[in-house]
Formats: structure tokens, C-alpha cells, sequence
């Protein structure tokens, strides 16, 4: 057993070793995202279903969408997957705090990119040509009750997924707030690495979803 | 002693059992909820008894007794899993095959929609003539009713008949029965449906052919439910299109109830009522092979009771037809 | 033998300073990480919120002796009905035994110092008590009047009432139980104490991490359910709506998908609480010990694939309806194991009968009732007329009220001593278990005659044919209401004067009954080592009882 007085910082004192902390932490991450899996997926396999049984309007509505946007965005989030496991990375090998805040504000700069790029290019434009189903929608012409389906469901999942993207901003800009505090080191870096799991775990929704509504039907 | 037998007497009619059995599957649900029942006091009185016997047999008797040591057989575990488990089987093999075989109507069954609306049942029998929260019946006689809601879930139940089944908004349900006992019978929504779900009742009439021969010529005369709905198929100009020619953009409808039909999609499904209904409301969903998007929808234009004419009219034309009529 | 590596774990324990008394103050109560201070929080608030569903479960009942309704129009009747179901299931039986024995005993039992993440517990009450008062706000101001199961389309396009908010509610509520379920998760796997092995825990525990799997793994469906149902009413965009090719069927299947897990949320911990009882009291061993504990893990299984059974007179496939009657009927085999094994437990045993034991006792016959009748519903013939009437409102309230909520007292009387450091007066439970065991029956078995009758469920009116059960059944829930209140009030009464408790005043075997009565903050003072197995009671010598022909040898 540890010594007495000798704490690892961010030692939380229910546990006995640090190891169990770490494992815990780990593990109810990896928890909380089965439960996320779940949530989604209530969506997606409605998704499912109504693609399935509206085939056609379906491949109308994601003609709507600008697969150059979704597709860049795809890579942003990617690229920023990276930047994050590069995050970790330095952390684990013990380089300065300010190699670690580099890559994790790299990181946020790709997420709030993303965003930037879906309210501006995408959202607005959807906003503008009345494709927001409750907010602005337009009947007529492309417009049909089976494309307002459709954007439907890109708006609730695109929408959530863009939720999740905030949230994991906000947690970044605690994660480099605690890296300028001098809380981690090459000992101790769990909150990294459970946040890393999360940005992941975002990131591979959005690979979910970019095919599932940009690339239905095909146009090439 | 003779009081005790007529007060249990007294008390036995007015707490009845079971509701009248009346149609020709009642029967055979009530043996199997006899045997369930049976099963269900078997094991309850069991357990109750070992219990009971237990509780006395073994109670404490001084503070520092103890208990005799716990060996688990597995040849008792396994026991007492397979026994329920064979029960359980035979148990849903049994309601299976009622269940499948009560489902299945006969061929000469009577056809009556159903069109369940807050807080009301219409009733249309195909000769014409339309009921409101009560449906005459002959006895003896297989009655199939199709049915769709207007507005939210309504559920057609009739507990004499022992049949239920959900009635859904732009979709057909359907369920049969044949009566074997002439009386008047409950009839209930069993689906919450809003505020006056409880008065969504009414009765069913079984009666002897001969008076419901009566009661059919009696009433008002009308039309028979296809021609009222051929008379609709002109008002709202399905015929400008479904001319029945070869080079209409719109499918003749001629001989298609209940043939098979092939999706864009590759899926098959049957031409029933509520693909037809769903045609009419949502067209843009119904995706035929060689799909155009150019039928209108007739959504809030056509309401259920103009449905099951216009079904009923399209249901009624023979494939020597053509052009409509 | 020092096990500590915090200040927390080396100051010696002081005498007389136990969770309770360790701070004072509402801060100390509303900021606490302590497992076991947020266990009574919630004991407070899901106390409150039974006595809310009880009320409206009263109104209903008085109003019911009527055939034309003795109290309300239809319109507010549906309000009652709703309200009490509502509140019932999200608020009062979802979290009952989790949230409160569960965060109390998961960490005493598994020998650890707290769960695995404190904060976030104490942040799952919070949670909990904003879906809370989102519902009674809800409720006030309006009510709602979709039923529990918010069908629509009338709930999404007919319903004039608070249902968004309801419906708000409840989602909110429902991140509380998927983060306790998580807690569970990780505590149990985790933070057990050397020796405490897999097979070596309570079965109480097993029990809590079956249903901490359903918790994780159903709750994040009702959660978007209702987020799309909520969009619906508010954007009217049509994802159950016919009219543009939604579909009301849709709703009722991922509804269902969480919430016939949802019944076993509510069903499997006091399953748990029962396996304790029994052993504790009749000082014996459990029977089948990695049978009971297995079966609690197949019943969180198989609940996932039983949903369908809800939606036998819908109109689905006949195959459909195949299937989901099968597994249905599969599904009630764990169950039929585990009373098997319960009562073998108490043979041979040295049995007492204090309040907590009537009410496991209660528990077991109550609920082979209650899942025997399941078996007419599992069954398509049988279910065809049953579905939609009494006899279901018969069925899962022998099982939650029946099973459920006697477990839950039980429970609640076991562990009293432990929890306050105060016995409360036995003479007084035991009435009252007598008299909510009376209640009850008078209450719902007439329901269950009258569901086969015919009678639909949700009905403001009857035909007067039905009255006579009805009157009989308003009069077992009178007596059942009054065996409610009673431990409320010898309860709170025995904090201040009921007689201290020693640390374990039932001699019952478990990591929880050897440290102080009521328990220091740190639950132990060193973490212990588990050497035995669970119920690991003295046994008598061969000689003290008598051969019997075909008994085990001891």
C-alpha cells in the first residue's frame, strides 16, 4: 500500500490505489458511452425504418444536402481524433504543458470548426431555402411530406450529434484549463485519456451518420 | 344452512365469472384460461402450503439455534426448471394454434367496416346501411370487420366474442367472429383514446337470420356501400386518371384488391385496404416500379367513412371491367 | 495491517460520531458525496412522490365505487389515472430500492469506502429531483392525460395538456437512473474489497447489477422516445403521424423496448432485497446460490426481447406475435427458479417472523401470484381478450405493489437499524404488514375477475354489472392506504425514540452488519478481507434433527 501522505494529485479517496481509480474512471466511461450507443440508436433505428419504407424520399432529401460540406467535415473531425490521441500522447511521455495545451486547442479549433462549418454553410443555407421542418419550412416543389421527413431526422441527428460536439468542447476547455493548472503528468493523466474516449466516441457517430444521410442513393 | 347457500347464492349472481360466451372461439379460450387458472392456483397453493408448513415447522425456537447446512442438488435445480418449461411449452403451442386458427376468417364470412372516431363507432355494412356505436349480426353467420380510426388509437373489443383488436389511424385492422348465441353483447373501445374513451361503448345484436333479414330491408333504403363509393370515385376525380385505358398515366384499378404487388424497392406487398388507403392519403409513399410522384394527395380531404366506400367500390371491381363504370 | 492511504481512512473513529450526526446543517445534507446521506435524500423524495401517486390512486378508487364516477368528470379522472401511473413508474418504483437501499448498502456490502463516483451520485439526485418537480409542476398546473405509455398520435396531435413537460420530465429523470446504473456498474466491478469474489457477494448485489445493466442499457431508448415524441407535439413534423407516412406503431415499439426492461428495473432489486430477507431469517444459507444469482442476470437478458407482448392486438405479424410469446413465456422461468430456491432456503431453517420476513414472505406468495397470471398474457389466445383491461391492472400491480413495494418495505424494516441506529417497535410492523397484505388482495384480486369479465382499463364510467368489484376493490384500497401510513409514522417516530440499535441486532451475516449502527462516514475503519462465502451461517450438528426419509444429509 502507498504510503501514507504520499497522494497522487486528483487521488480521489474512495478508492484505495490509484490504479483503481484510473480503471474505474475508465471503465465508467466506456459505460457511459454504451448508454450513448443506445441513444443514438433509437434514432438511427428509426432511421432505418423509415429509409426502408420511404426509399425514394429519402434519396431525395439527401440530394439536399452538399456532401463537399459534410465530407469536410468528416475529415476535420478525423483530424481532430488525431490531435486528441497526439494530446494524450504527449501527455503520457511527459512533455511541457504547453505541448499538451497545443494539440488539445488544436483540437477544439477543428471542433468548433466543424460547427462552424455546419451552422454556416449548411444550416443557414437549409434555413434560407425553407428545408428546417418546425422552423422554416417551405412547402412545394422538392419539398414534399417525405423530404420533410427526412430533414427531419438529419436535423434531430445532426442536431444531437452537434449537442454532444458542444459539450465535448466544453470539456476541452476544462481539460486545458487543468493541463495549465499543472494537474497532469507522465503519472497521471486519466481525465485525458477518458475525454479522449469521448471525443472518439463523437467522432465515430458523425461516420455513422455523414454516409447514412449525405450519401444515400448515389449522384455520381 | 339454507340461508348461507342462498346468500352465497345471491352472491355468486352478483359476482359473475365470466362474461357470456357467444361466439364459436369463446370456447376454446376459456378452456385454456381454465387450465391457467388451474396452474396458476396449483402452484400458488403450493407455495403457500410449503410455506406455511415450513414457517411452523422449522420457527425458531431459542435465539442460538441454527439452521441445518444448504446443499444444493442440481438434480433438484434442474427439476424445477424443467417441469415449468415444459408446462410453458405446451401452454404456448397450445395458445399458438388457437391463436393462429382464430385468426384466420372464413371465406364466406360478411364484410362490415369499421371506422372508429373519438368517441364513436360507425358501423358499414356493405348492403348499405350504417350503424352508430351498434352493429346487427345473424347468428350463425362469420362476420369479418375491417376497420381504421379517424383520429388517434381506438381498440374494438367484445368480450362475449372474446375478440379485440387495436384500430389505427391510415391503416386497416381487422377480426372476425361467428356468433352462436342470439342476445345483446357488449361492445368497448380498449384503447385510451381521450377524454370520453368510456363512452366509446355500445352493443352487438345477434339475432336469428330471419329477423336480421327483416332488420336489413327494414331501415332506410340505401345504396350498397361500393356503389356510394363508386359515386365518390367520380366526385373526387379518381376516375379522370384511373381511366382503367392501357395508356393512363394512373394503374387501372380492376381486379387489383388482394393481388400481389411489386415495389420499387423489390419488396411485394398485398393490395389490401390499407395499402389502398395509404395511396390515396400519402400517394408519395407508395412506390410502385414505375414510380412518377404525380398522384395528388387527398389528405384531410377524405375522411374514413369516404374511405371505406371508395375501398369498398375499388374491392368491387371484377377484373372483366374496364374503363370504370 | 494498514490498508489506509488518506487522511480520511487513518483518523481513528471516534465513538458516537456516525454519517448522521458527522456535520449538520442543509449544506451538509444537499452538498454531501457521502453514499449513504444521498441514499436518504432520495428516500425523501421518492417518499414524497409515492405519497402523490397514492393520493391520485385513492381519488381514483373512491371515485370508481360509482359506475357513472363518484368524484370527477372523465376529463379529470384521465388526469388522475396518468398522473398516478406516471409518477408511479418514473418517480416512485424506478428509483425506489436502487436509489435508496442500493446507494445506501452497495458499498457496506462489497466492503468499500463509497461508490466510484460520489459526485456524480450526489449529481444524479439533483437530476432526479428536477424530473421530479418538472412533474409535479406538470402535474399542478394542468396535468396530463396520455396515460403513462403517451401513445400518439394522441398524445403527439390530440392531447390539450402538459405533455411536453411531462414528458421533459421524465427524460430528465432518466439520466438520473442511467448515471446510478453506471455508478453501480463500476462499484461493483471495481471496489470490491479483497476476497469479496464474484461468487462471494450478496445476492442483493446481483441483483443491483443486473438491474444497473437495464438501466445502461433501456433507459437511453424511453429517453429518445420521448425527445422525438416531445418534437413531434412541438414541430408537428410527423415521425408517428399517418398522415405523412409516420407511424404511431413505431412509438409503441421503441416505447416498449425500454419499458418492459423497465418493469424488471422495478421487479429485480426487490428480488435482491427478498434473498436477504429470507436468508437473514431463517438464519441459513441460500439455496442455489449461483442459480438464484444467474437468474437475476437471464431475466435482465431476456427482457430486452419481450417487448412485443405488449402489442399482441396491434395488428403485427402473427409471426411477430409468435416469437415475442415464446420468449415471454421464457422469460418467466428465472423467476419461477428463484421462488423455488427462496423457499427451499427455508427449509431446515431456524426461522423468526419479525415485520421484515412477513413481508418477504408476502413477497413471495404475492409475486408467484402476480407472475403466474403473466402467463395469460405471455399467451396470444388468452391475451387477445384480456389486453387493455383489469386484468392487466391486476397483473403488474400484484407484481409491482404485490412484489415491488413489499420488498421495498421489507427492505426498508431490515435495514432501519442500520440506517438510523434505531429499532422501530416490531409489534406495529407486523400490523401493518398484515394489514397491506389484506389491503392488497381485496384491493386487485377482484380486478383480476373483472378483467375477464370485460371491464377495459382506463374507463371514468362502467357498466353497473361491474360494481359490485369495483366497490370491493375501493374498499381493499382504503385498507390498503391506511397499512401505508402506519409505518410512515412508527418510522419517523422511532429516529428520536425507538430504542438505540446495536451494530447488528438481526445476527444476520453481510459486510453491513459489522461495523456501527448507524455507520461511520467512512463505512469502515479498515477495508476488510473476505474469507467466506456469502450467508455464511453456523450449522447445527447432525444429531439435532431427526433423519426424515429423502432429506439431504446435513
Amino acid at each position: 500500500m502507498a504510503a501514507h501522505g504520499a497522494h497522487p494529485p486528483g487521488f480521489a479517496h474512495q478508492f484505495e490505489t490509484v490504479t483503481q481509480q484510473r480503471e474505474a474512471g475508465t471503465l465508467g466511461m466506456w459505460v457511459f458511452l454504451v448508454t450513448e450507443i443506445l441513444f443514438f440508436g433509437g434514432m438511427f433505428t428509426s432511421y432505418i425504418i423509415y429509409r426502408s419504407l420511404h426509399l425514394q424520399s429519402f434519396i431525395q432529401g439527401s440530394h439536399e444536402l452538399i456532401v463537399r460540406y459534410g465530407a469536410t467535415n468528416t475529415a476535420v473531425l478525423i483530424f481532430s481524433s488525431l490531435t486528441m490521441a497526439l494530446a494524450i500522447r504527449t501527455a503520457q511521455t511527459g512533455k511541457s504543458k504547453g505541448q499538451i495545451i497545443f494539440w488539445l486547442i488544436l483540437t477544439m479549433i477543428l471542433g468548433a470548426s466543424f460547427i462552424a462549418i455546419k451552422l454556416r454553410f449548411e444550416w443557414y443555407r437549409d434555413y434560407v431555402e425553407g428545408l428546417i421542418p418546425g422552423v422554416s419550412w417551405l412547402d412545394g416543389g422538392t419539398h414534399t411530406p417525405g423530404v420533410k421527413m427526412f430533414m427531419c431526422f438529419y436535423f434531430f441527428m445532426t442536431g444531437l450529434h452537434a449537442l454532444h460536439m458542444v459539450v465535448g468542447l466544453g470539456i476541452l476547455t476544462v481539460l486545458v484549463i487543468m493541463t495549465a493548472r499543472n494537474k497532469f503528468s507522465s503519472q497521471y493523466y486519466a481525465p485525458l485519456e477518458i475525454s479522449g474516449l469521448y471525443w472518439h466516441f463523437v467522432d465515430i457517430v458523425w461516420i455513422f451518420l455523414f454516409p447514412l444521410l449525405y450519401l444515400i442513393g448515389g449522384r455520381y | 344452512m339454507g340461508l348461507i347457500q342462498s346468500g352465497l347464492g345471491s352472491l355468486a349472481a352478483m359476482i359473475p365469472l365470466q362474461p357470456p360466451a357467444a361466439s364459436t372461439t369463446a370456447a376454446g379460450i376459456d378452456n385454456l384460461y381454465l387450465v391457467l387458472s388451474g396452474i396458476t392456483a396449483f402452484f400458488t397453493v403450493l407455495i403457500f402450503s410449503i410455506i406455511f408448513v415450513f414457517m411452523i415447522k422449522y420457527r425458531r425456537r431459542s435465539d442460538d439455534e441454527k439452521s441445518a447446512a444448504t446443499h444444493t442438488p442440481l438434480a433438484v435445480e434442474l427439476t424445477w426448471t424443467i417441469i415449468p418449461s415444459l408446462i410453458c411449452a405446451v401452454l404456448f403451442v397450445w395458445s399458438a394454434a388457437l391463436y393462429v386458427q382464430n385468426g384466420r376468417p372464413p371465406a364466406s364470412s360478411t364484410e362490415i367496416f369499421v371506422i372508429g372516431k373519438q368517441w364513436m363507432w360507425h358501423l358499414q355494412h356493405s348492403e348499405g346501411p350504417r350503424e352508430i356505436d351498434e352493429l346487427h349480426v345473424a347468428v350463425g353467420v362469420p362476420v369479418k370487420l375491417t376497420m381504421t380510426s379517424q383520429d388517434v388509437i381506438h381498440d374494438f373489443y367484445i368480450p362475449a366474442f372474446r375478440v379485440k383488436k387495436d384500430v389505427l389511424p391510415g391503416r386497416f385492422t381487422s377480426l372476425w367472429f361467428q356468433p352462436t348465441e342470439v342476445g345483446t353483447y357488449h361492445l368497448f373501445c380498449a384503447q385510451y383514446c381521450g377524454t370520453n374513451h368510456s363512452e366509446m361503448i355500445g352493443w352487438i345484436y345477434v339475432m336469428t337470420p330471419t329477423d336480421y333479414a327483416a332488420w336489413l330491408a327494414g331501415g332506410e333504403k340505401t345504396e350498397s356501400l361500393a356503389q356510394q363509393g363508386e359515386r365518390l370515385f367520380t366526385q373526387f376525380g379518381c376516375n379522370s386518371c384511373h381511366t382503367g385505358d392501357a395508356t393512363a398515366h394512373a394503374p387501372s384499378l380492376a381486379g387489383l384488391y388482394g393481388k400481389p404487388q411489386k415495389m420499387a424497392n423489390g419488396e411485394t406487398r398485398i393490395v389490401d385496404e390499407s395499402l389502398i388507403s395509404q395511396a390515396i392519403l400519402v400517394p408519395n409513399s407508395v412506390h410502385l416500379p414505375s414510380y412518377q410522384a404525380i398522384m395528388p394527395t387527398y389528405q384531410g380531404q377524405i375522411d374514413s367513412d369516404q374511405m371505406v366506400r371508395l375501398i369498398a367500390y375499388v374491392k368491387s371491381m371484377s377484373s372483366e371491367e374496364r374503363n370504370g363504370k | 495491517m494498514s490498508t489506509a492511504t488518506a487522511d480520511l481512512h487513518d483518523a481513528p473513529a471516534e465513538p458516537g460520531v456516525n454519517y448522521l450526526n458527522a456535520s449538520y446543517g442543509i449544506r451538509s445534507w444537499l452538498l454531501t458525496f457521502d453514499h449513504k446521506r444521498i441514499g436518504l435524500l432520495y428516500l425523501a423524495s421518492i417518499t414524497i412522490m409515492f405519497v402523490v401517486g397514492g393520493v391520485a390512486a385513492m381519488l381514483m378508487r373512491i371515485h370508481l365505487i360509482e359506475p357513472q364516477g363518484a368524484l370527477f368528470e372523465p376529463e379529470t379522472y384521465n388526469k388522475m389515472f396518468s398522473t398516478h401511473g406516471i409518477i408511479m413508474v418514473f418517480f416512485f418504483l424506478v428509483p425506489s430500492i436502487p436509489a435508496t437501499l442500493g446507494n445506501f448498502l452497495i458499498p457496506l456490502m462489497i466492503g468499500a469506502r463509497d461508490v466510484a463516483f460520489p459526485k456524480l451520485n450526489l449529481m444524479s439526485w439533483y437530476i432526479f429531483i428536477t424530473g421530479a418537480a418538472l412533474a409535479l409542476y406538470a402535474t399542478l398546473s394542468g396535468g396530463v392525460d396520455t396515460g403513462w405509455t403517451f401513445y400518439p398520435p394522441y398524445s403527439s396531435h390530440y392531447s390539450a395538456t402538459n405533455v411536453t413537460i411531462v414528458a421533459l420530465g421524465v427524460f430528465v429523470a432518466g439520466f438520473s437512473s442511467i448515471l446510478t446504473g453506471l455508478n453501480f456498474i463500476v462499484t461493483i466491478h471495481k471496489m470490491r474489497a479483497p476476497g469479496m469474489t464474484w461468487f462471494r457477494l450478496p445476492l442483493f448485489i446481483w441483483a443491483m447489477y443486473a438491474t444497473s445493466l437495464i438501466f445502461v442499457l433501456g433507459t437511453p431508448v424511453i429517453a429518445i422516445t420521448l425527445f422525438l415524441l416531445g418534437l413531434e407535439r412541438v414541430l408537428h413534423v410527423g415521425i408517428f403521424d399517418p398522415a405523412v407516412g409516420g407511424d404511431p406503431l413505431l412509438f409503441q415499439h421503441l416505447f416498449w423496448f425500454y419499458s418492459h426492461p423497465a418493469v424488471y428495473i422495478m421487479i429485480l432489486p426487490g428480488m435482491g432485497v427478498v434473498s436477504e430477507l429470507i436468508t437473514a431469517f431463517s438464519r441459513k444459507k441460500i439455496f442455489g446460490y449461483s442459480f438464484v444469482a444467474f437468474s437475476s442476470l437471464s431475466i435482465a437478458v431476456i427482457s430486452f426481447i419481450v417487448w412485443g407482448h405488449h402489442m399482441f392486438v396491434t395488428g403485427q405479424s402473427i409471426y411477430a406475435g409468435l416469437v415475442f410469446s415464446v420468449l415471454s413465456f421464457l422469460v418467466a422461468i428465472p423467476s419461477a427458479v428463484k421462488v423455488f430456491n427462496w423457499t427451499a432456503t427455508l427449509y431446515r431453517g431456524s426461522i423468526s417472523y419479525e415485520a421484515p420476513m412477513l413481508y418477504a414472505l408476502g413477497f413471495i406468495g404475492l409475486f408467484t401470484i402476480g407472475g403466474l397470471t403473466g402467463l395469460f398474457l405471455a399467451s396470444l389466445a388468452t391475451d387477445v381478450h384480456l389486453n387493455g383491461t383489469y386484468f392487466i391492472v391486476a397483473h403488474f400491480h400484484y407484481i409491482m405493489v404485490g412484489g415491488a413495494v413489499m420488498a421495498y418495505l421489507g427492505g426498508i424494516h431490515y435495514w432501519w437499524p442500520k440506517i438510523s441506529g434505531r429499532m422501530y417497535p416490531d409489534l406495529w410492523a407486523r400490523i401493518s404488514a398484515a394489514i397491506i397484505f389484506l389491503g392488497f388482495n381485496l384491493t386487485f384480486f377482484p380486478q383480476f375477475m373483472l378483467g375477464y369479465l370485460g371491464m377495459p382499463r382506463r374507463y371514468a364510467v362502467y357498466p353497473a354489472e361491474f360494481q359490485v368489484l369495483n366497490v370491493m376493490s375501493s374498499a381493499g384500497a382504503s385498507i390498503l392506504g391506511i397499512g401505508y401510513v402506519i409505518p410512515l409514522v412508527y418510522l419517523i417516530w422511532s429516529m428520536r425514540y425507538g430504542p438505540v440499535a446495536g451494530p447488528n441486532p438481526w445476527k444476520a451475516k453481510g459486510l453491513e452488519w459489522t461495523i456501527p449502527s448507524p455507520p461511520p462516514t467512512e463505512n469502515f475503519e479498515e477495508i476488510p478481507i473476505v474469507t467466506e462465502d456469502a450467508y455464511n451461517y453456523p450449522v447445527a450438528e447432525a444429531h439435532k434433527y431427526p433423519d426424515a426419509p429423502g432429506v439431504a444429509r446435513v
